[in-house]
């Protein structure tokens, strides 16, 4: 049998701008144990889409040229589902059709009366439809986003599809005289509701998987998902309303304004990816000049993330944490020659600082990444007030590379975890050597020698 | 902005004038200020006020086609021609900072004159006038016919307008632009026809529930032009960094990425591949920094092994690249750069076309801007004598028709050769005695024995 892990290590990696191709993992394996908010979300998606097939099965499908166009169009959505900065899985067109969908009031003035249930199973069957294909080369969605599409859309339905008689009469049976005012705040204000529970969902699921706060979850998640949901749900609403005059043509018209949209995100999230890349690629230059020991920028950046999250950044700081993790050693290149035995921690303190200094002024000339550039510089400082907190984090996961470097040792670590105790204070940030502690997943092999 | 040129200011005021006579002409058919419904036609004109108004999505800068454009074609459907022509005068009123009073006359003119086209085009197509619910089906034929009219009138134009202003010149419109063009005009298009479907249902909500993902997909387009923009800088910056060791070799990086995008425009690359070989080029030496700096700096010549060390610099450099997944092609052209036409190079020793497109590119840009920069040892030379020292050298180190592509590019574009390096500061970091890029230098192995 496999050995549990720590549920914290996840194999679905932790950086705040995703694209983590061939990264060092620790906890993989079939056996990986789930989150409960994870657990619970993927049962209660698998329960509402039996309920919903069964329940198509047991009665009929009411109008089933209408729900094989939405759930076409789920399926087409699905199929061209992208990732978000962060690696979120997002599938914009679908999300809308389904929420077209959930919130169609009449087709051409013939009245939907189809039930929550049966929107359910259209967007389920729909969704796993889109999903296929991918599958097939090998690309499996990530189950808990697909599952959380699934559930944001029943909960709309489940709440909105009762009303929708009501709502109908109130427009007069679709007359040229009728009142829309009323379905269309209806509309609105469901949607938005809507997003904002998917927001808490997908920021619980956040918070579990890469062992950050809730509340800087939802931070993330609502920057993340506000402006794409914005379009999402002005599509749907859209879709509901348009279906009314325009039959379901206007489900290929009303495409459009959305696929600009996903374009539009698709790119950005491709540059955000390459950027990531290319930093970690060109950090690599110092190893190869032989510089610094192999591996170790990569090694500061991950630890610097890991424990920036473990005290409560947002992804944004996160990010600009990474960089300057990345790159703290760049400043090493302007110097004639390799430092001897490369680690920075036992060169004396006014090399290390010129590298922090050069370091820094290369960064800068970007003229974009004063931040990164900052935090680069006051990498060296002992903590104080006015040195970011990332430059103390930096600070913290550089010693202890320095010291660890490339060995899985545990005596070795939780050596290296004492010296950082013992200089707390005076050299290092307290706080910071804490939540090394904590994310190094040695406290308790540094407990242990202490008792001995 | 510039003075106009005569021609282009007579063509607008000629604009202009077609725009009012029609315009009022209009006005006195369709008997006075009762014609078109008045709310409808303010609630468009503040819409496409609103677009108007938005910096546009597309990167030709003299010719930015906007979302506004969408809510003319609305306006041709809901107000008819006189009220479609007004709308698109509006486009006198933008807020747009900095848009002389030119160019807002024109825009006014050719936005009406569109308008009033497409307007009649559409009635003569048999489009109902003002359309209720259930007709959206009738709608879709005359509102095609009248897109159909009102985009190429519009581009024709803009064309006009261009080349009399000679602003750009008539090639230097590329028809990869152009598709693009057609296909965000169709887009636009299609949001018009949804505005003016829905608006029987809601109204003027409509256009915002159609507009809000175009909103959204602006403001993503400018995050990522953003982030672009600053991924640009942080290349460049980071691949000086590389250079900072040799003080005679600063900007080389630079200058061969832009001589190695002369060349590719020349030999008609674009899009992505475009964009590769300019990072490419940027990046073509940073494996450079495995090399000790003592086989660098070292005079005279060189042991095999040190020599080995160097020729594997470009190895080094794809090794350093390879996590980059856009560069791609990018990878043999850093790996190759350093291959010969005749098969004498390193590290592989290919020849002739075995040799990836991007590095035959790279190896001429490459030789080129270290020939016309200062080195320690000699003066840079002229690009004449460098371009000379290329031909005599195509057919055995250069791809021939990457020489002549260059040349043609050189000719056409002309060549900024880097400024004149002063005697290096005496604490400066150390130079390179012998640069290996430099063909007129070859690097000298000492046999073994």
């Amino acid at each position: 049998m496999t050995t549990r892990q720590r549920p914290s290590r996840s194999p679905r990696s932790d950086s705040p701008a995703g694209g983590h191709a061939g990264r060092h993992v620790r906890g993989t394996g079939p056996l990986r144990r789930l989150g409960t908010v994870q657990l619970l979300l993927g049962v209660a998606a698998a329960l509402l889409t039996v309920a919903g097939v069964a329940h198509v099965a047991a009665t009929r499908v009411v109008d089933p040229d209408v729900a094989m166009a939405f759930g076409a169009l789920i399926a087409c959505g699905e199929l061209a589902r992208m990732a978000m900065p962060g690696n979120r899985e997002v599938a914009p067109i679908s999300t809308a059709a389904a929420l077209g969908y959930a919130m169609l009031l009449d087709v051409e003035r013939h009245a939907a009366g189809h039930s929550a249930l049966q929107v359910i199973a259209v967007t389920a069957v729909g969704m796993i439809a889109g999903a296929l294909p991918h599958l097939a080369v090998g690309r499996p969605p990530q189950m808990d986003a697909m599952a959380r599409r699934l559930l944001a859309v029943a909960l709309l339905a489940v709440v909105y599809r009762p009303l929708s008689d009501a709502l109908y009469a109130s427009t007069g049976y679709g007359s040229v005289q009728g009142m829309w005012w009323i379905p269309l705040g209806t509309m609105v204000v469901m949607v938005a509701a809507m997003l904002h529970v998917d927001v808490a969902i997908a920021a619980a699921l956040r918070a579990e998987r890469v062992r950050t706060a809730f509340r800087v979850a939802v931070r993330d998640e609502m920057r993340m998902a506000g402006p794409l949901g914005a379009a999402v749900g002005a599509s749907g609403t859209l879709l509901a309303l348009a279906s009314h005059s325009m039959g379901l043509v206007a489900l290929l018209v009303f495409a459009a304004p959305l696929l600009v949209t996903q374009v539009a995100f698709r790119k950005y999230a491709g540059i955000r990816a390459t950027y990531l890349q290319t930093v970690r690629a060109l950090a690599r230059v110092p190893e190869v000049g032989g510089y610094v020991d192999h591996g170790h920028s990569r090694r500061v950046a991950r630890l610097s993330v890991a424990i920036g999250r473990e005290l409560g950044m947002s992804e944004p700081e996160l990010l600009e944490l990474e960089y300057a993790a990345l790159m703290h050693d760049i400043g090493q290149l302007s110097l004639a020659d390799p430092i001897p035995g490369g680690a920075t921690v036992l060169t004396d303190p006014k090399q290390a600082r010129r590298i922090a200094e050069l370091g820094a002024e290369v960064i800068s000339k970007t003229g974009v990444l004063d931040r990164v550039a900052e935090i680069v510089r006051r990498q060296c400082d002992p903590p104080g007030p006015g040195v970011p907190a990332a430059s103390r984090i930096i600070k913290v996961a550089n010693a202890y590379d320095d010291l660890v470097g490339a060995s899985s040792d545990r005596d070795r670590a939780a050596a290296a975890l004492d010296r950082l105790r013992a200089d707390a204070g005076e050299e290092f940030d307290p706080a910071v050597v804490e939540a090394m502690v904590a994310v190094s997943g040695t406290a308790a092999a540094v407990a242990r020698q202490r008792g001995r | 902005m510039r003075e106009l040129p005569w021609p282009a200011r007579v063509y607008i005021v000629a604009l202009v004038t077609v725009a009012v006579v029609v315009i009022g002409r209009a006005f006195v058919r369709e008997g006075g200020l009762g014609g078109p419904d008045w709310r409808t036609l303010i609630v468009l004109a503040l819409l496409f006020l609103v677009c108007e108004s938005v910096p546009t999505l597309l990167n030709v800068e003299q010719t930015a086609v906007s979302v506004s454009f969408s809510a003319v074609l609305a306006a041709v459907v809901l107000v008819g021609p006189l009220g479609a022509a007004l709308v698109g005068t509006v486009a006198v009123l933008s807020v747009r900072p900095g848009l002389p009073l030119v160019k807002r006359l024109f825009n006014g003119a050719q936005f009406a004159l569109c308008g009033y086209a497409a307007g009649e085009v559409y009635l003569l197509a048999g489009g109902p006038a003002a359309p209720p619910v259930d007709r959206f089906a009738d709608l879709i034929g005359p509102y095609a016919a009248a897109a159909a009219v009102f985009v190429p009138l519009n581009v024709l134009q803009m064309a006009i307008m261009l080349r009399l202003a000679s602003v750009v010149r008539g090639d230097q419109l590329p028809v990869r632009d152009t598709a693009r063009f057609f296909a965000s005009y169709l887009g636009y298009a299609t949001f018009g026809l949804l505005i003016a479907g829905l608006w029987a249902t809601v109204q003027s909500i409509s256009a915002v529930l159609v507009l809000l993902p175009m909103f959204v997909a602006r403001w993503a387009f400018g995050q990522y032009r953003a982030q672009e923009r600053s991924y640009e800088a942080t290349m460049a910056a980071l691949c000086q960094a590389v250079e900072t060791k040799d003080y005679y070799t600063r900007g080389h990086c630079m200058r061969v990425s832009k001589a190695a995008t002369m060349i590719a425009e020349e030999i008609g690359m674009g899009g992505e591949r475009l964009r590769a070989i300019r990072y490419a080029g940027m990046l073509h030496d940073v494996g450079k920094l495995g090399v000790p700096t003592k086989v660098l700096q070292k005079e005279g010549s060189l042991t095999e092994e040190e020599f080995a060390a160097i020729q594997l610099h470009p190895m080094r450099g794809l090794e350093i690249v390879r996590g980059i997944d856009f560069l791609d092609e990018a990878f043999a052209g850093i790996m190759h750069h350093h291959e010969r036409h005749d098969g004498k190079g390193y590290p592989m020793g290919l020849a002739g076309d075995e040799i990836p497109e991007f590095a035959r590119v790279i190896a001429v840009a490459d030789a080129f801007d270290s020939m016309t920069s200062d080195r320690s040892y000699r003066k840079a030379k002229s690009p004449e004598t460098a371009i000379a020292e290329l031909v005599k050298n195509a057919g055995t180190q250069f791809d021939p028709y990457m020489v002549d592509a260059f040349v043609a590019a050189v000719r056409r574009h002309g060549w900024e050769p880097p400024e004149r390096v002063p005697a290096p500061p005496t604490d400066s970091p150390q130079t390179v005695i012998k640069d290996h890029d430099d063909p007129t230098t070859p690097i000298q192995v000492a046999s073994e024995r």
